[in-house]
């Protein structure tokens, strides 16, 4: 490898360039490294490339053409653009905005679906304890360990994203990636989502995308604010928060813009 | 004076009620085929309407004018038809289905890509061809290489018919899905055929299955393409690469033949309710397994 890479870390960006076909990088050279155990918020004004930049960690760019991602990623200390894209993909898991379950699937059948989609065959023991596993990590066994059988989609919003985190732990994911988990839920949905990624960073490691301020604090261990693509600053959450280093921080967080 | 009265509540909520009335009437003048057809089919084809003819095949000029004469109603069914219908039917699914949904995929995953829009505007194309031009076409590719007119060849007529339908209902309810659901599938780290196959097949399903049985309701009563492929038998026929009957085909035979005319309605009647039936079943799938 030409790139000595620290393998304490378990993901680094290294000049991370994300365009959308000509015009301005809608991420900017991004270097970044992000150690196990951890949450890291992408925080930011809209359109300032969070999203993008956490989309690129799992190579979703891909599926479509005109955009580029220039730069490396590493995974573990190992490039993920000379891993096949979709073992990066079953290493860095994706919770998305919007709850999107899989409408024909059982909640039974949602937590699964990583392995019936990598043709991973399981007994039906292994099934059980899989699921069970999976929703008692976020939570949801409780409420959903009676009507297992039901489809994901009857579940209330909140309910639902737990599920589609439930469905991404399954496969015991290196990382977690979530990309605004909260943005299309109630505040008390999302105050279990929060608690939910506390406990979670036990286990794994999180990258999260918000464009609230107030969950960054509460959350996160350290932050990452980007502004117009670039990172502009990128530390401890805490520091950011009580001693912004760049004046453009400090006027996002003071709501000065944004 | 006159001003006022234009912007009165009263004249206005007559206007409204008057429009109200208007579009109701236009609405049930728009039925009204349907009904007047259905009405005129029973009334006239109820005598006929009854269990021989699904288990008779049609009868002969001679057979038919004796009853007549005598006042009967016509021996016989149209079974050789049903079986007709019934095998180039499933001939033109099994071609017109797996053919269509797989270019409906292409067209709904690389939309906007030149090929892609190439083959749309040829579906389109093919859509709005004359039916006989279909069924010449189909004569010169496998009625004269066979040298025998059969069912083969007219389950080929009518897939190439079905074809563009099943293209289009498969790539507009692939293309309702949200995006975010292959990106999902895509995350947890599944390969694309998986994730087409496992997630956005099924989550299409009723969509796909509603164009199909829509492109099937549509071919069934098809004749002109028919009439240059299958040609036409009097008897029941399962073998495909001879020639067979359908009941649209048969219609047309009954209306040749004055003594046969008396079938003609209680076999459109027929027609009519399989394509009646087939439609409310795409439509009472479509509303129940929709996809919330």
């Amino acid at each position: 490898m030409e790139n000595t890479v620290n393998t304490d870390y378990i993901l680094e960006l290294k000049d991370v360039s994300v365009s959308y076909g000509g015009g301005r990088n809608a991420v900017d050279k991004v270097s970044a490294s992000v150690s196990p155990n951890t949450v890291t918020a992408i925080m930011g004004p809209s359109g300032c490339g969070k999203s993008t930049l956490l989309r690129a960690i799992n190579r979703l760019h891909e599926l479509y053409r005109d955009i580029t991602t220039t730069g490396d990623i590493f995974l573990k200390g190992q490039s993920i653009f000379r891993m096949n894209p979709m073992m990066v993909r079953r290493l860095a898991g994706m919770v998305f905005q919007r709850p999107n379950p899989f409408p024909t699937m059982s909640i039974y059948g949602n937590v699964l679906a990583g392995y019936r989609l990598n043709n991973i065959p399981l007994s039906k023991a292994e099934k059980d304890c899989v699921v069970e596993k999976s929703l008692r990590e976020v939570n949801l066994w409780d409420e959903v360990k009676d009507s297992l059988g039901k489809k994901g989609t009857f579940l209330s919003g909140g309910q639902q994203q737990r599920l589609c985190i439930a469905r991404t732990l399954a496969l015991r994911p290196e990382l977690l990636l979530m990309d605004e988990p909260t943005s299309a839920l109630d505040p008390i949905s999302t105050a279990r989502i929060e608690e939910l990624i506390l406990e979670l960073k036990k286990e794994y490691t999180i990258v999260i995308v918000t464009h609230n301020m107030s969950q960054a604090a509460r959350i996160s261990c350290n932050s990452m604010f980007m502004y117009l693509g670039e990172l502009i600053e990128f530390g401890p959450t805490k520091q950011m928060f009580t001693k912004p280093k760049d004046k453009r921080t400090e006027d996002y967080l003071t709501g000065s813009f944004g | 004076m006159k001003k006022a009265f234009f912007a009165s509540p009263a004249y206005r909520s007559a206007k409204s009620r008057a429009f109200f009335i208007a579009v109701c009437l236009f609405s049930t003048a728009a039925m009204a085929p349907l009904f007047l057809i259905l009405w005129e089919l029973v009334e006239k084809g109820h005598r006929q309407f009854r269990p021989e003819l699904f288990t008779h095949v049609a009868p002969t000029s001679m057979e038919a004018m004796l009853a007549r004469i005598s006042g009967e109603a016509i021996p016989g069914g149209i079974l050789n038809g049903l079986t007709g219908t019934l095998t180039v039917l499933t001939i033109a699914i099994l071609m017109a289905i797996p053919l269509g949904i797989w270019t409906g995929i292409y067209l709904a995953e690389k939309r906007g890509m030149l090929m892609a829009r190439l083959v749309s505007s040829l579906s389109d194309l093919l859509q709005g061809m004359p039916s006989i031009v279909v069924g010449v076409i189909v004569y010169v590719w496998v009625v004269r290489p066979m040298s025998s007119y059969s069912a083969l060849a007219g389950g080929v007529a009518l897939a190439v018919m079905m074809l563009p339908m099943v293209v289009r209902s498969t790539e507009e309810s692939l293309k309702m899905l949200p995006v975010s659901l292959k990106e999902a599938g895509l995350s947890l780290g599944g390969s694309y055929m998986s994730v087409v196959l496992r997630i956005l097949l099924p989550s299409a399903f009723s969509g796909l299955f509603t164009g199909a049985l829509l492109a099937i309701s549509r071919v069934m009563g098809e004749t002109a393409p028919l009439l240059v492929t299958i040609l036409g038998a009097a008897t029941v026929n399962w073998d495909i690469s001879r020639p067979v009957s359908s009941v649209p085909l048969l219609i047309w035979e009954f209306y040749n033949d004055p003594n046969l005319v008396g079938l003609i309605w209680a076999s459109s009647l027929l027609l009519l309710l399989a394509v009646l039936g087939i439609n409310i079943l795409a439509k009472s799938i479509a509303s129940k397994w929709k996809i919330q």
